[in-house]
């Protein structure tokens, strides 16, 4: 059956162009092959662009947006994003006098006029008489419609401080009966106009010129301010270098420990192989939560640590063991392959082995697996800092800016929604370039799609 | 590698993961694999049957609207027809032990199962700390002597009466140190009861005595002017002792290991999820209690969930937070408030060798406080109120007009404490400070803005200590800190339950704060029966808080929560378990009319 | 192969000493004291409570003390739950995590197929560009933001159309829908992308194209083969989602005011409850080995190489 040798059918070796017998060759065209595949995939490129830019804003938005992160601007608590408020001045002197004026009135009025400083209300009392103070965004419909009780007081004078929005008010003034319950009430709508106390102002580095202004402009927040005025564009760029070192370098040691721990348990095989895996199920049984924490102090983490090293060292420690049993099952695959024994036959030494046959071979294997390991970390962050254990402030995260914007999300929507996407985007872009990645890899599909 | 991040910690998932990962790399076409699935689909085909049934029975239960343990629950928050509420807990009840208790969510319930002595109740004026007889009907106070008369009627819900008895036996366990009651220091009023509880007396040695089954007769060790309002205390809650003995440890572990004697029964505990009170017909006062039953199907301490689910009708009652007060307010709900007594302030270490020993340093902190800006703007809640007093408002017999009012900070006189301080410690620069906070995103926001004022005015450092609550006790505990934001909350109706806080013996002064002037006031005014000469004293101890800078007291938080319009008389409570739903009515037209 | 059950049995016991071990003398080794009260403890009652507990023994003799306990299946009585024993904590909440994980599982695979199919069926039209666009959105979005914009809409629902999903609680079946859709949805997407990759293989396989040229009716095609040879390789996947499901529900049951054993066990760690914290890590530790050992062997059983490999 079999045929005779015809030479026409062979080259000459010399001849052949840059022939694929050397590793460093094949791994070559196996990259060029990948690039070639990713850069067709038009989702995987999505990914991969989405990655630099995402990149880019971590490391260089603190250079565009100059704004410090953890600076507080109380003239501006939870405001949607904005190009910048006008906001009147208040100028010290004006305050005092509005407290000690206090001539009696026919009906509920307001001392001053109303901003978002302060809202000065006086009305008609009488000796005895003691008055419930309400604050409603609506108009009250009846005593049980009033609003959010302020204060009760016996005086005829009260001054709301409390968290004023440049917007319509209705005030309510109750008076009590003897048993403390609602004798009679009246109502004032109010407008509250913008307004910031120079000292404010002043602390919030905006020049206020000598001629004394009525109004300035405020800076620009285009992203809005949380609930202690931060602005959020800067603290998704700080939390964004938080996330990102969190999700970058955890995985890239884990992954690398891992790996190299799961080729030498694949490649020496037999009891060392054994003991090393018994050892690597151990570690994946760990309670995380508990050693998370037990890191965190054995490590030094007490006051002014942000706690990050920890997080990064707990997310090593007990990372590893999933990349070490892939990578060491594939080894142990390869190690039985035909060319193997052949390469070993030819009197390859055990490191070119391993350099040149298997680790080109599990290469893809690992990237594939550090393109979602990335997000998981950074998933993993955001879900201990929904539980409290993630960074300590002044320091930030995205996955801890959720957590501080969720209780609020029906209301400031902005607080929860901008770290939200951010962290969905990133998670998204990996995932695509992942899924390229090993599409790309995949010898099986290339073969059926080509 | 694909699970969701919330799942990657979990061990369980990331092995299990593997080994089916493995298993489905199999190639189906091999004769293993058909075994596997043969043996899957056995194993199917086995749990079919009871997967089917247990659906029929779920289907059978919607249809039926009845809860999984299979009792008919109303599921809207008030009934009016069978006089019933649905409320929700923020945790599970940690310890229906009264002898032990120590939390509100426990004393909530224990205020509605049990009674004591005597009871708060509301007068005329609309003052709900007014006491009243409880299982007592009269008492008499007489120096150091005080006798009660028990009520015949008064009855444990298997029908036995309360006895004299019941309350020796409760205490002296309580004051058991093997007991290990935290609360059993409030016991100490009675003659004896420290020692005891320190083990050198015997247990009998204690000034109770019981008279007869009615009359009890109590000795203290001195003339205490709020004892009457102590025995309205969970630790003061009558125990039985034969019934306590049967549950061999486990006494208030299950609602059939606690015997009620008070307006309601725990008849129902399902851990974890939901509770059930049931009016009791045995109490002696059961005619003027209309509630039939309290349901707790929900626990949870998620404030957007407590308020979702008031919103949908489902609780009667729910707390709010600064985020839900606003929602509320778009839904027109109506909203009430309640201080509840306590009083949040920043705790100093006084320790030798920390920096806060010095008094102008603590001064320059007090000094550069904004307590407007932080109420209005950090913690922006409504129902808290910003004070420089460490007697909260409410004691009203202290009022001492001496202190200046809770304003704006002086930052000139801030720094110029400062300067004095650092002369006096002898440095350029003030180390940087250690504040312990716990894990609260309120206490964190007033932390880090505590820490911007700092830094900002006076260029002190000052560093967050995040820790968890157990392990922020821990380090309170061991000294392990310069600055503590701390809380606390009054035990019993009388300014002592602050007072004593700073008293060198406590053990909850955490920053050993020790001053033989305080002391010595604290001791005085111990023994001196309520009047004007005892609330001086107290005036007085203020102002050594106040010159010393004890501590910086901050605010006096309170509640905001929305409650169901038909629910009237419900009683909101500063100490003892609130809130009290022991006397409410549901009248189902309140709220429509103005 | 009995030789092969009694390594594997062995190799299980030896890793629940391991997690047993390593998580008592970690969690003594967390700073923090688990008997500290916002109540001040004086020295007579911690002397009183660290006996009650047997924390006044040395760590070894505490540590001989649980093991011996350990064996009898006694793991003592919570810190933070007076009187309760750690026994009942799990019995009582373990069953509800179980049962929740079950649904989410039942609802994701379903939805999964339905979508998986779908997309595939109309692939790359836009049926299935939704359907990916969701699958994304599905992996991408954190769970706790997913289930508090569900809770938002639910009781738009409530207010809207009546009482049909309950916002929170556990109880009823209605109860269980949301929360158990919540923690499906994950899964779900990522089952989707699965079965959608499987379908599109599936439809290009040579056996489809010979019934297709048998001219079978679309619909027994479809059934019987094409769906059928769909699902029977994910099936194999179904062990990873349950595990996933069953025990990873903290956040859903935070959100939902779920009594399960996640939110249990995060809180006795928070609350460093020592008993709760080592019952339930030796219990999943001791239902992931069990479920390990039962793969192990069913792989060993299916796979004739690994048997003779290990008998070698």
């Amino acid at each position: 059956m079999t045929t005779p040798p015809d030479s026409t059918l062979f080259e000459p070796l010399l001849a052949c162009p840059s022939a694929a017998t050397d590793g460093e060759d094949v791994v070559g065209n196996l990259w060029r092959d990948v690039w070639q595949d990713v850069s067709h995939n038009p989702s995987a490129l999505a990914g991969l662009l989405l990655i630099v830019l995402l990149v880019f804003f971590c490391s260089l938005g603190d250079k565009l947006w100059q704004k410090n992160p953890a600076e507080f601007d109380l003239a501006q608590i939870s405001q949607m994003p904005n190009t910048g408020l006008k906001t009147t001045v208040i100028y010290p002197a004006t305050q005092t006098v509005a407290e000690q004026r206090r001539n009696p009135v026919k009906k509920l009025q307001l001392l001053q006029p109303a901003t978002t400083e302060s809202v000065q209300l006086i009305w008609p009392a009488a000796a005895h008489n003691s008055f419930r103070v309400y604050r409603h965004e609506l108009k009250p419909s009846g005593i049980y419609d009033l609003g959010m009780p302020l204060n009760k007081t016996t005086d005829n004078f009260y001054n709301d401080q409390l968290q004023l929005e440049n917007r319509r008010y209705f005030y309510s003034v109750a008076r009590l009966d003897a048993h403390g319950n609602i004798d009679a009430y009246d109502t004032l709508a109010v407008d509250v106009a913008h307004a910031t106390p120079l000292a404010i102002l002043q602390q919030a580095g905006i020049h206020v010129t000598d001629n004394q202004p009525a109004s300035v402009l405020l800076p620009a927040h285009p992203l809005g301010t949380d609930k202690l005025g931060r602005d959020v564009l800067a603290r998704l760029i700080a939390g964004g270098k938080t996330s990102m070192l969190i999700g970058f370098s955890a995985p890239l040691v884990f992954v690398f420990f891992g790996a190299m721990y799961g080729a030498i348990a694949g490649y020496r095989g037999g009891r060392i192989d054994t003991v090393m895996m018994a050892f690597a199920d151990f570690v994946i049984a760990l309670p995380f939560l508990l050693f998370m924490m037990l890191l965190r102090i054995a490590l030094g983490m007490g006051p002014g640590s942000n706690s990050l090293m920890a997080l990064l060292v707990a997310l090593v420690l007990l990372g590893w063991p999933n990349t070490a049993r892939l990578v060491r099952a594939q080894v142990l695959q390869l190690r039985s392959m035909a060319y193997i024994d052949a390469a070993r036959l030819q009197g390859a030494s055990g490191q070119y082995i391993v350099m040149k046959h298997l680790l080109p071979n599990v290469l893809p294997g690992i990237l594939v697996t550090l393109s979602f390991a990335i997000p998981s970390a950074i998933f993993t962050e955001a879900f201990l800092s929904f539980i409290g254990l993630g960074v300590v402030p002044p320091a930030t995260s995205w996955g801890s800016m959720c957590n501080d914007g969720l209780s609020s999300f029906l209301i400031h929507p902005h607080e929860l929604l901008f770290p939200a996407f951010f962290i969905s985007i990133t998670v998204m872009a990996f995932n695509l370039f992942g899924d390229g990645l090993r599409d790309a890899l995949d010898v099986k599909m290339r073969e059926a799609r080509t | 590698m694909e699970d969701r991040g919330e799942f990657s910690h979990n061990p369980l998932m990331n092995w299990l993961a593997q080994q089916c990962a493995r298993l489905s790399r199999l190639r189906l076409s091999s004769r293993g694999s058909r075994l596997l699935l043969r043996m899957l689909l056995r194993m199917l085909s086995r749990l079919l049957p009871r997967l089917l049934s247990h659906a029929v029975l779920y289907a059978a239960l919607l249809a039926a609207n009845t809860s999984m343990t299979g009792r008919a629950i109303a599921d809207s928050a008030v009934d009016a027809d069978t006089h019933t509420v649905r409320l929700a807990l923020t945790t599970e009840p940690p310890d229906l032990d009264s002898l032990t208790s120590t939390d509100s969510v426990s004393f909530f319930i224990l205020l509605h199962t049990q009674e004591g002595l005597l009871t708060y109740t509301t007068d005329a004026q609309g003052n709900n700390d007014a006491l009243t007889g409880g299982v007592a009907e009269s008492w008499q106070m007489d120096g150091t002597t005080v006798r009660f008369t028990l009520r015949d009627n008064a009855r444990w819900c298997d029908g036995k009466p309360v006895t004299a008895r019941d309350f020796l036996f409760a205490w002296q366990t309580a004051l058991n140190p093997s007991t290990a009651s935290r609360y059993a220091f409030i016991l100490y009023p009675l003659k004896n009861a420290e020692k005891i509880h320190r083990g050198q007396l015997p247990a009998s040695a204690l000034g109770v005595f019981v008279e007869d089954d009615r009359h009890l007769r109590i000795e203290l060790e001195q003339p205490t002017a709020y004892f009457a309002s102590l025995t309205t205390f969970p630790t003061y809650f009558p125990v039985r002792e034969d019934f306590y003995r049967a549950q061999q440890g486990r006494y208030g572990a299950d609602a059939d290991k606690l015997l009620c004697n008070g307006a309601f029964r725990l008849t129902e505990w399902t851990h974890g999820a939901s509770l059930t009170l049931q009016r009791n017909p045995g109490y002696w006062h059961a005619n003027s209690v209309s509630l039939q039953a309290i349901h707790i199907p929900h626990i949870t301490n998620d404030p957007n969930t407590l308020f979702n689910l008031f919103q949908s009708g489902d609780i009667a009652l729910a707390e709010l937070s600064q985020d839900t007060v606003r929602l509320a307010l778009q839904q027109r709900l109506y909203i009430q408030d309640f201080g509840n007594g306590m009083l949040t302030y920043l705790e100093f270490n006084h320790r030798e060798g920390k920096a806060l020993r010095n008094q102008h340093l603590r001064r320059a902190i007090s000094l550069v406080i904004n307590r407007q800006e932080l109420v209005n703007k950090v913690i922006a809640a409504p129902g808290t109120h910003a004070t420089t007093r460490f007697f909260p408002a409410w004691l009203a017999a202290i009022a001492d007009n001496n202190l200046s009012p809770a304003s704006g900070a002086d930052i000139v006189a801030a720094r110029h404490a400062l300067q004095q301080a650092k002369q006096e410690l002898g440095v350029d620069k003030i180390p940087p400070l250690v504040m312990l906070v716990y894990d609260s995103p309120s206490v964190i926001r007033q932390a880090e803005y505590l820490q911007r004022v700092l830094q900002e005015n006076l260029g002190v450092t000052m560093i967050i200590d995040k820790q968890i609550f157990k392990q922020k006790l821990a380090k309170l505990a061991a000294g392990d800190f310069d600055l503590s934001l701390s809380a606390w909350g009054p035990d019993y109706n009388d300014p002592m339950t602050f007072a004593d806080l700073l008293g060198s013996a406590n053990e909850n002064n955490h920053g050993q704060y020790r001053n033989p002037a305080y002391d010595a006031l604290l001791q005085q005014a111990a023994a001196l029966p309520a009047g004007a000469e005892r609330n001086t004293l107290f005036g007085r101890l203020q102002q050594i808080i106040d010159e010393d800078v004890a501590v910086i007291p901050l605010t006096e938080p309170g509640i905001v929560y929305v409650q169901d319009k038909s629910l009237q008389d419900v009683r909101r409570h500063r100490f003892g378990g609130d809130p009290d739903l022991r006397f409410t009515r549901i009248v189902p037209d309140a709220g429509k009319t103005p | 192969m009995m030789r092969y059950a009694i390594k594997r049995i062995a190799v299980g016991l030896l890793t629940i000493w391991f997690i047993a071990t390593a998580t008592f003398f970690a969690m003594h080794a967390v700073p923090g004291d688990p008997l500290a009260d916002d109540k001040a403890t004086t020295p007579e009652i911690r002397a009183a409570l660290l006996q009650y507990y047997g924390l006044d023994q040395p760590v070894l003799t505490q540590y001989t003390r649980f093991l011996g306990n350990m064996l009898r299946g006694d793991f003592g009585i919570s810190f933070t739950q007076k009187n309760r024993s750690v026994n009942d904590i799990i019995r009582a909440h373990f069953p509800v995590s179980a049962l929740l994980g079950c649904l989410a599982l039942l609802i994701s695979v379903v939805g999964a197929v339905l979508f998986g199919v779908l997309a595939a069926r109309h692939h790359k039209r836009w049926p299935d560009y939704w359907i990916m666009l969701a699958v994304i959105a599905g992996i991408s979005v954190p769970g706790f933001v997913f289930a508090a914009l569900a809770q938002w809409l639910a009781l738009k629902i409530d207010q809207h159309l009546g009482n049909i999903i309950p916002v929170a609680g556990w109880g009823t079946f209605r109860h269980m829908l949301l929360p158990a859709t919540m923690l499906g949805l994950g899964t779900m997407a990522y089952l989707t992308r699965l079965l959608r990759s499987s379908m599109l293989d599936v439809q290009q396989a040579a056996y489809i194209n010979t019934a297709r040229a048998k001219r079978l009716s679309s619909t027994r095609l479809f059934f019987v083969h094409e769906l059928k040879n769909t699902v029977l390789p994910v099936l194999a996947l179904l062990g990873p989602t349950i595990a996933t499901i069953t025990t990873g529900g903290f956040v859903v049951e935070t959100v939902f005011a779920i009594p399960g054993l996640g939110r249990y066990f995060v809180q006795a760690i928070q609350q460093l409850d020592y008993t709760v914290i080592m019952g339930t890590t030796v219990f999943y530790g001791s239902f992931l080995v069990l479920m390990v050992i039962v793969v192990d062997l069913l792989y060993a059983l299916a796979d004739p190489r690994i048997r003779l490999q290990d008998m070698r």
